[in-house]
């Protein structure tokens, strides 16, 4: 049986209408878990080829949308197989909602060029086609493959890799405790191995809550400004806010707190901080401004860290460079009116999304709102930075919730084997991101820790 | 040399040790005229590491072994000595059969049962080259000797035999294990045929009086009773008759390897094969683990009829005057007279990648490899791919259908998927955490998951059919019936769910609800079952653990079945992977290489990722259709 997949078939921008997909077997059952005809008749009901208006319904019973759901029945479909269409009001949050909960009632995340693949294998495309389909799923792969690989070093991926080494950790000491009984290793530990376990899981529903992309679309993304002082932090928060919420002056340390404001960008919403600018301080109450600075761009979703270009990098420019390491951030290159002086190639070395800007004149602003969005993965099939976690991160990380749970239930009942089983299962599932596999490194761990054998 | 024509068989078998002994009794039992070449008759199904069978996951194997109807089950509990199940307590996955066996009565046992195997001849003959026919497959073999045998299929199995060479500090001696002779001129052979070699190292501890030991100082280790029997056809009670010791090297011990470690031909840059993670020798856990204050050594008795005593835990190439000066540190041992030093041992192997699940090799149709020469360690591990090869080698020559084990049903099958599909980097050791599906492979159910697949390759007889079905057929009547019974709440009842430490119950509760409680177990609930029928334990430890683990069996269970159909779609021979376009080049120079039989083996090779097995999918797809 083939698994039930579903994907957003048209693109991911704010437009009048967008499709959400569902094909295979149970198509019409996971539909019918997500919209609800106005005719009260269930969409697995429906006649092929004909059309339902109603609503989309999430899990607590809430109308998202009002849609109209399109059915057409195995084989006489484009992939051969059953396939729903549900087609929504074309807002990004609206459209993504709708396929995660297609998701969460039981279809998979479709893999690039996988309803065509479907079609090709059921006999719905001609042999001429089968050239193309290879062509679009081995770019539609090359370029998810790539997405993944740009996501690992975001944050998302670090926290997911972190959750991992911990579970490989817990399971590698399971195995050498299993495999290698006779050997003098400490007992044991139920209570440490539960506390892994229990804080394994509110990692992960930790990240599920603060990197949900819906959450993120709906609450706005913590986004702080950087940069030492006079660079013109609070000019740019003032261009993209739109009026003088930041006092700006020509002397250096003006800001001295945080000021706060959002700003819609698309679909989205920016939820911007101006902070004091970093730079080493004897004013104390100045000092108290940077380091709240430094505790805002370490609780940051996205940095735009703001330099100078009439000035040459400083050393307090270096020590933001190095701060911002591994975040989600954009160097925005202010004060390009004026006669240029910056290395901006310092900085391109060191963060890869790079704007110039005057945020005086308004020069540069609709690019640096491209940058945001693209870094943002808002029109890529993966977040490149990773702050907005894909469905199939999402997806990953609710199976591995699962398992984990599992194991917390066989370790009450004192089912070890049972407990390393799901261990190692959920330790699959996450390392599926990354295209490990769990054996491997569990068994790697085991000797690189343990003094086992004979 | 002159050669002379010294006859024609279905299937060769070069090498004795218990893959050879699998593949050969196999081969013949499926009526291949079969030959098995030994070096020494002497030596057969020698055990010149531990005398010991079984161990976590390597019983598993065993016990698979027997389902299926080989031979090292039976043998083990003829002649063991002590039989302990590790891991009691740690859930019936990981449980693990382990004995001490007799040396030479273990060797005595095997060599009778081949001698006696209609169909197969034992030669003492070392090979010395591998011919093909001219359609590139195997032909015939030629001893040393100049005997010319011409065969339809060959099995290499030479252990530690091939190109061996041992060592104990700076002494460098070209050798087999236990003072054998090497094999020196099949390597050339092998090579010459095309196959990618490579060279493992292992280790074995010394050997010592029994008298020279102060059991007095050393912990006792007693086997279990009642004793599980490693086959499924054994019947009547087993006893230990031995103890096992257990001692333990100290900082003394550990100063005087560190000081010498310049002396032992590990450290010293002689070896250069690569040695068994999960087999570190003395000074390896000593230099490598310095925080650990001691190490322990069991000391296993060698067999009846010896004073020899096995030093497990102290393999060692260091120099024969240092081993005794360490030795002679440890509390018991300060009088220890050693018989055999403690040495390394070198050999050639091939690269398993080169295999198909068969074992047979993907560019030389009819040969066959398993064991050591597949890069593997252990007995059990050579004997359960001894005894693959051996059916495949049979089937082979007598035009039947290739027999491969799915990753899913075993142990056996987990153990050739990971050496076909990932190669060995060092030697293999079966491990209960290689295998994702491990709740449904246990040691306690081998019989009901290959019983049958040995019935239908006909090496189970039929009084063992017959008792094979008796025993399905209780199980399934028995969990059926306690399914359905229903308990009303009692003081009775509530009294013993009370002494066992759970709640009682208000309401009535089904008997099987009960049992999932982790409390409890089947016979403690036998006053509330007035018409449970008598049941063998075999029978009872059954339903305990599909009752006690339903959900995660299930759970298991649909992990499998999502892979099924991947599993099942085949990848044709002759699929030229160069001319898939698509396909991103890591993914295609690995499927070039390994060559998977199925969709689902190709899957699991690591650099294929999910877009080139679609891509893969197409390209069959289109081939299909343009066949048409």
């Amino acid at each position: 049986m083939e698994t039930t997949i579903a994907a957003i078939s048209t693109a991911l921008l704010s437009a009048g209408i967008g499709v959400v997909r569902i094909s295979g077997t149970d198509a019409f059952t996971v539909a019918d878990k997500v919209f609800r005809a106005n005719s009260g008749k269930p969409v697995s009901k429906m006649r092929g080829y004909t059309s339902a208006l109603g609503r989309v319904f999430d899990g607590q019973n809430n109308a998202i949308d009002e849609a109209v759901c399109q059915i057409f029945c195995a084989p006489k479909s484009y992939t051969g197989e059953d396939v729903a269409e549900i087609s929504c009001h074309g807002s990004v949050w609206i459209l993504q909602k709708t396929w995660r909960l297609c998701l969460e009632n039981g279809a998979h995340p479709a893999s690039p060029g996988e309803f065509t693949k479907r079609a090709f294998l059921n006999g719905k495309l001609s042999l001429t086609q089968a050239e193309a389909v290879m062509h679009l799923i081995s770019a539609g792969g090359e370029s998810a493959a790539k997405a993944a690989l740009l996501a690992r070093d975001g944050v998302i991926s670090g926290r997911i890799y972190k959750i991992t080494g911990k579970l490989v950790e817990q399971s590698a000491f399971l195995a050498a405790w299993a495999d290698f009984p006779e050997e003098d290793l400490e007992a044991l530990d139920a209570g440490l191995l539960m506390n892994t376990l229990v804080s394994a899981c509110e990692e992960i529903e930790e990240m599920l809550r603060s990197y949900d992309a819906g959450k993120i679309l709906r609450d706005g993304i913590l986004t702080v400004i950087a940069g030492r002082p006079n660079v013109g932090k609070s000019t740019l928060m003032n261009l993209l806010a739109g009026e003088d919420r930041s006092i700006v002056t020509d002397v250096p340390g003006t800001t001295r707190d945080i000021v706060e404001d959002t700003v819609r960008l698309g679909d989205f919403t920016l939820r911007l901080s101006d902070t004091a600018g970093i730079r080493k301080t004897d004013d104390t109450v100045e000092s108290i401004g940077v380091l709240k600075a430094k505790l805002a761009i370490d609780a940051a979703e996205l940095v735009l860290a703001v330099f100078d270009s009439s000035d040459e990098l400083s050393d307090d420019d270096n020590d933001l460079l190095l701060a911002l390491s591994g975040r989600p951030c954009i160097a925005v290159i202010n004060k390009i009116d004026l006669p240029l002086k910056l290395q901006a190639d310092l900085i391109r070395a060191k963060i890869p999304h790079v704007v110039t800007i005057s945020a005086k004149s308004g020069e540069g602003r609709d690019e640096l709102l491209k940058a945001t969005e693209k870094l943002l993965g808002f029109t890529s099939f993966d977040p490149a930075a990773g702050i907005v976690m894909s469905e199939r991160q999402r997806l990953c990380l609710i199976k591995a919730g699962e398992s984990l749970e599992d194991a917390k239930t066989a370790l009450s009942a004192g089912m070890t084997d049972a407990v390393g089983a799901c261990v190692d299962f959920a330790i699959d599932i996450l390392l599926e991101l990354t295209g490990e596999r769990a054996s491997d490194r569990v068994i790697d761990e085991v000797f690189a820790n343990f003094c086992v054998g004979k | 040399m002159t050669e002379y024509f010294a006859g024609e068989y279905d299937v060769a078998v070069i090498g004795g040790g218990h893959a050879g002994a699998e593949a050969s009794l196999a081969s013949a039992r499926l009526g291949a005229s079969t030959v098995l070449f030994s070096m020494s008759l002497d030596a057969l199904c020698n055990l010149p590491c531990n005398p010991s069978v079984g161990g976590t996951a390597k019983g598993h194997l065993v016990r698979e072994l027997d389902a299926l109807g080989g031979e090292m089950g039976k043998a083990a509990d003829a002649v063991f000595l002590q039989s302990r199940m590790l891991n009691r307590g740690k859930g019936p996955a990981v449980h693990s059969l382990r004995v001490q066996v007799d040396r030479a009565k273990y060797h005595l046992h095997m060599k009778k049962v081949l001698e006696n195997q209609p169909g197969l001849s034992l030669k003492q003959a070392e090979i010395a080259d591998i011919r093909l026919d001219e359609n590139g497959a195997v032909k015939e073999l030629v001893t040393a000797l100049g005997a010319v045998y011409r065969v339809k299929a060959a099995v290499i199995c030479t252990g530690t035999y091939l190109n061996g060479k041992v060592f104990v500090g700076d002494s460098v001696l070209k050798s087999g294990p236990d003072g054998l002779h090497a094999a020196e001129k099949l390597t050339a052979s092998i090579a010459r045929l095309g196959l990618r070699m490579q060279r493992f190292k292992t280790g074995t501890p010394a050997r010592a009086h029994r008298d020279s030991i102060d059991f007095s100082k050393l912990e006792t280790q007693l086997g279990d009773e009642p004793v599980t029997p490693f086959s499924f056809a054994t019947g009547g009670a087993l006893k230990n008759t031995l103890a096992c010791h257990i001692a333990y090297t100290n900082e003394k011990t550990h100063e005087i390897i560190r000081g010498n470690i310049e002396r032992s031909a590990m450290y010293s840059g002689n070896i250069t094969g690569i040695g068994a993670r999960y087999c570190p020798s003395i000074e390896d856990k000593v230099i490598r683990f310095a925080d650990k204050k001691r190490h322990q050594i069991f000391v296993e008795p060698m067999g009846l009829d010896t004073a020899e005593m096995y030093l497990q835990g102290a393999s060692s190439s260091l120099p024969e005057d240092v081993q005794i000066k360490m030795y002679r540190t440890i509390k018991g041992f300060e009088r220890i007279e050693i018989m055999r030093v403690a040495y390394a041992i070198e050999y050639d192997c091939i690269d398993s990648a080169q295999l198909k699940p068969t074992l047979e090799s993907l560019k030389i149709p009819g040969l066959y490899g398993a064991g050591q020469f597949n890069g593997t360690s252990g007995y059990e591990e050579a004997a359960a791919q001894g005894f693959v090869a051996g059916v495949n080698a049979a089937h082979k020559a007598l035009g039947k259908a290739p027999f491969t084990l799915m990753r899913s049903g075993s142990y056996i099958g987990t153990l050739i998927d990971d050496l076909v599909t990932k190669g060995c980097l060092d030697p293999y050791r079966m491990m209960t955490s290689r295998s994702e599906y491990r709740l449904l492979l246990r040691q306690d159910n081998a019989d009901t998951r290959l019983t049958p697949i040995g019935r239908e390759l006909g090496l189970i007889g039929n009084t063992r059919w017959e008792m094979f079905l008796i025993k399905q057929k209780q199980i399934e009547d028995e969990k059926r019936r306690i399914l359905a019974i229903n308990l009303p709440p009692s003081e009775e009842i509530n009294r013993l769910l009370l002494e066992k430490g759970t709640t009682p119950v208000t309401t009535g509760v089904k008997m099987a609800e009960l049992l999932k409680r982790p409390q409890m177990d089947y016979e403690s609930l036998l006053p509330f079952d007035e018409d449970r029928p008598e049941l063998s334990r075999d029978v009872t430890e059954q339903i305990e653990i599909q009752i006690k683990y339903e959900g995660y069996i299930e759970k298991q269970k649909s992990q499998v079945k999502a892979r099924e159909k991947m599993e099942k779609q085949k990848l044709p021979d002759d699929i030229n992977y160069g001319e898939i376009q698509g396909i991103r080049l890591e993914a295609r120079e690995k499927l070039s290489k390994i060559r998977p039989e199925s969709v689902g083996q190709a899957a699991r090779i690591s650099g294929v990722s999910p877009a080139d097995i679609s891509v893969l999918l197409i390209y069959l797809e289109q081939q299909k259709r343009m066949a048409k």
